[in-house]
């Protein structure tokens, strides 16, 4: 007997789905958990998978249009069967506003329906599951039915709704809490989530490659500038003086420090959570740009800092770095401020998902309670790769990276 | 600790229960002058006379009728088969009579015997001296049943067999007498109705007693090769059945498979899935696989024979599938 392929309720709100993509057609063979079509939600594409195996035999619904939940979009079975060609009786694609509970849509069989017991048709509303994956969803309060299943005839198993589970939460806010912890490792490997591959997927569609978005801030530079002062007047003629470049690459490090969400690589199918700390710093040379890398630039001192840019900028501009001392950034700083740029965004230097642009630290008149004082301002814009940084990861990183800016004193914490 | 090889681990056990205890006696075909078929007996004659260790006429029926009849009259008979092969001629004095009379007695009347020897295939004995009746006997109320995979197991559950107060068999195997292994000397009991977990792990269960236990092992170090970490659960009784560490174990690795020496149909694993899916519901990733001899009557062919045996390829082959690995 062929089995339905039902349009499945794909998130916990959805009443209807666009078929936007077939990816099999009639005639292909399909097996259980092979991709059919890629549906839109009310909150992303979605795969609407096969639960059964055999070969696609009829596509009921065409391209770009949009079917309520319990719906029949396709008939799968064994080549040459006949299939009902007319779709569910509740079905038609102009069918005008049915969006039917699925549950009602597809009545669960008799528990006397004859023959075959090992071939209860997969519908939309009944999950395959093991008894434990049921059990840790229940738990875990995951919504078995936007499981993927990985076992046998699309089964839902503990590794799914390990993975669902971490799906789940990944939904929710609180950035960056859903990261292991550190492991002792230079870095932890975290499989790409559901939401995180559709975020990729959509943004890379919409942008190019990087799926590139912009925060600026402007930050209160005085105090900044004062402990500058300060600090390269307590070194005197020792040489090595303190420039802003420092102290901003210093601040970005400690507050990547804390948010290592945004201290990430994209790998293709992971996202690489550093749990070291190497600034990558843009460096002009005389027909390019090339961005040596000051490693474990959260351990190292305002001067240590300061020396080695100065030597590897040095040794940028006469084309003497090694490959490993311009490679393995893990975030980037590119700083524009000497050539009197107010403000401007960088190019993400890949595998990295971030970098702070720095424009010029200018005086400017600021209001301070009822009066106007003038203060010494720098903004500041982070571009992000939204595939692993979303807007609130970014902003909350950019929010501890100007306390630390506005009060030195807090990255002595 | 001393190392023992199955056969002797028998011997020591028999030897001591027969010095504390002057109402053992031991009972079978060619038990005394020729030292046991398979030497378990060897230098008890000498040693406590020919009252306490009897050689019968090679009748089944009627020394396990004599047994039952002396442990009624207040002995500790410890009757031998030279094969529970041949324990089928005995069955109705083992089934009847001795798991009956506590209960037909209305409590009075015990019977505290012994019925053992090897059980299950060896080498090509073909079919006839080649089966595995643990499900045939562990079926009985009234009866226990224990069927010892090492040497150390095989002294502790023969002593506390000999020691209990109802009718226990004996499940050995003539592949298991040369087994060495290191075995306690003097009071090593080991009490029946206890599992024990021969090889911890976190993947799955590999339920197993008796000669499946070297195959569970064997299966355990090849998937530990492919990474995967199994648990091997020595039953050591089949009546009663160490329900209690079957579950804990599956709750902990939320998989098993269940290994027999018998045929499938209605066989010993039969009866541990039937817990574990009872009982161990919600703690199951998968449907519990079972591997047991082919279900036809052994082959004598060497080839065929081995195909039908349980087999470490055959119990790796089942975890894979139970681990959705294949």
């Amino acid at each position: 007997m062929a089995t339905k392929v039902h349009m499945e309720a794909l998130s916990p709100t959805m009443e209807e789905g666009r078929l936007v993509k077939w990816s099999k057609h009639e005639g292909d063979p399909v097996k259980s958990g092979d991709t059919l079509a890629e549906v839109e939600t009310d909150k992303a594409v979605m795969e609407l998978v096969a639960r059964a195996d055999g070969q696609l035999l009829k596509v009921m619904v065409p391209e770009g249009t949009t079917v309520p939940v319990g719906n029949v979009v396709a008939w799968i079975g064994k080549p040459g069967e006949k299939v009902d060609g007319t779709g569910s009786q509740e079905s038609g694609a102009g069918a005008p506003k049915p969006a039917p509970n699925p549950a009602a849509a597809a009545p669960r069989p008799a528990a006397t329906a004859p023959a075959a017991p090992v071939a209860v048709p997969a519908d939309a509303t009944r999950v395959k599951a093991s008894p434990l994956a049921r059990r840790i969803a229940k738990e875990a309060g995951v919504d078995l039915k936007l499981v993927q299943g990985s076992g046998p005839g699309g089964r839902v198993i503990k590794r799914d709704v390990e993975g669902g589970a971490t799906q789940a939460r990944a939904a929710a806010p609180a950035p960056g809490s859903k990261l292991p912890a550190p492991s002792g490792a230079p870095y932890e490997d975290v499989p790409l989530t559901q939401i995180r591959k559709t975020i990729a997927k959509r943004l890379l569609a919409s942008i190019g490659p990087i799926p590139h978005f912009f925060l600026t801030t402007e930050i209160d530079m005085e105090r900044a500038a004062e402990a500058r002062e300060a600090l390269n007047k307590q070194l005197g003629d020792e040489g090595g003086k303190i420039s802003f470049n420092e102290i901003i690459i210093k601040a970005v490090a400690l507050a990547l420090v804390q948010h290592r969400a945004c201290n990430a690589w994209f790998q293709e199918d992971h996202i690489r959570y550093w749990n070291e700390v190497h600034i990558g710093m843009a460096v002009a040379i005389e027909d390019g740009l090339i961005t040596p890398v000051i490693r474990n630039a959260d351990m190292k001192s305002l001067r240590e800092i300061g020396a080695e840019s100065r030597e590897l900028a040095g040794r940028a501009r006469n084309r003497r770095l090694k490959p490993e001392e311009y490679t393995g950034a893990t975030f980037s700083v590119s700083n524009l401020g000497m050539f009197d740029i107010d403000q401007f965004t960088a190019v993400i230097n890949p595998p990295e998902a971030g970098i702070v642009a720095i424009g010029s630290i200018v005086a400017k008149a600021v209001p301070d309670g009822d009066r106007v004082v003038v203060r010494r301002r720098l903004r500041l814009t982070m571009s992000c790769d939204h595939r692993v940084i979303d807007g609130a990861t970014g902003a909350v990183f950019l929010k501890t990276l100007k306390q630390m800016l506005e009060n030195p004193l807090a990255m002595l914490l | 600790m001393p190392t023992l090889t199955y056969r002797d681990a028998l011997n020591q056990a028999l030897r001591e229960e027969m010095q504390r205890d002057p109402s053992v006696f031991l009972m079978g075909e060619e038990v005394g002058v020729y030292q046991g078929a398979y030497k378990v007996s060897r230098g008890l004659l000498e040693e406590f006379g020919p009252k306490r260790v009897v050689d019968t006429p090679i009748a089944e029926l009627g020394f396990a009728g004599i047994g039952v009849g002396a442990a009624m009259g207040g002995l500790r008979p410890v009757v031998e088969f030279m094969t529970w092969n041949f324990a089928l001629l005995a069955l109705d004095q083992i089934i009847n009579s001795a798991a009956k009379m506590l209960y037909m007695s209305g409590g009075q009347i015990r019977i505290p015997i012994v019925f053992r020897g090897p059980n299950g295939a060896a080498l090509q004995l073909a079919s006839q001296h080649s089966q595995a009746w643990e499900s045939w006997l562990a079926h009985i109320p009234g009866l226990k049943v224990v069927a010892p995979a090492t040497p150390a197991d095989a002294k502790g559950l023969l002593k506390s067999a000999i020691r209990d107060n109802n009718p226990v068999l004996v499940l050995e195997g003539e592949m298991l007498y040369n087994l060495k292994g290191d075995v306690p000397d003097g009071e090593h009991v080991v009490p029946i109705g206890k599992a024990e977990i021969k090889r911890a792990g976190s993947d799955v269960t590999l339920v197993c007693h008796s000669k499946t236990l070297s195959v569970a092992q064997k299966a355990a170090d090849q998937l530990a090769e492919q990474n995967v970490s199994a648990e091997v659960l020595d039953l050591r009784s089949l009546r009663p059945l160490d329900e209690a560490a079957i579950l804990e174990s599956v709750k902990k690795t939320n998989r098993a498979v269940v290994i027999e020496e018998g045929w499938p149909h209605i066989g010993i694993g039969a009866q541990v899935v039937d817990l574990i899916q009872r009982d161990a519901f919600d703690d199951l990733d998968a449907p519990v696989q079972r591997v047991t001899q082919a279900d036809v009557p052994m082959p004598y062919n060497k080839l065929l024979e081995r195909a039908a045996k349980a087999s470490p390829e055959k119990v790796v082959a089942a975890t894979r599938r139970v681990l959705y690995l294949d």
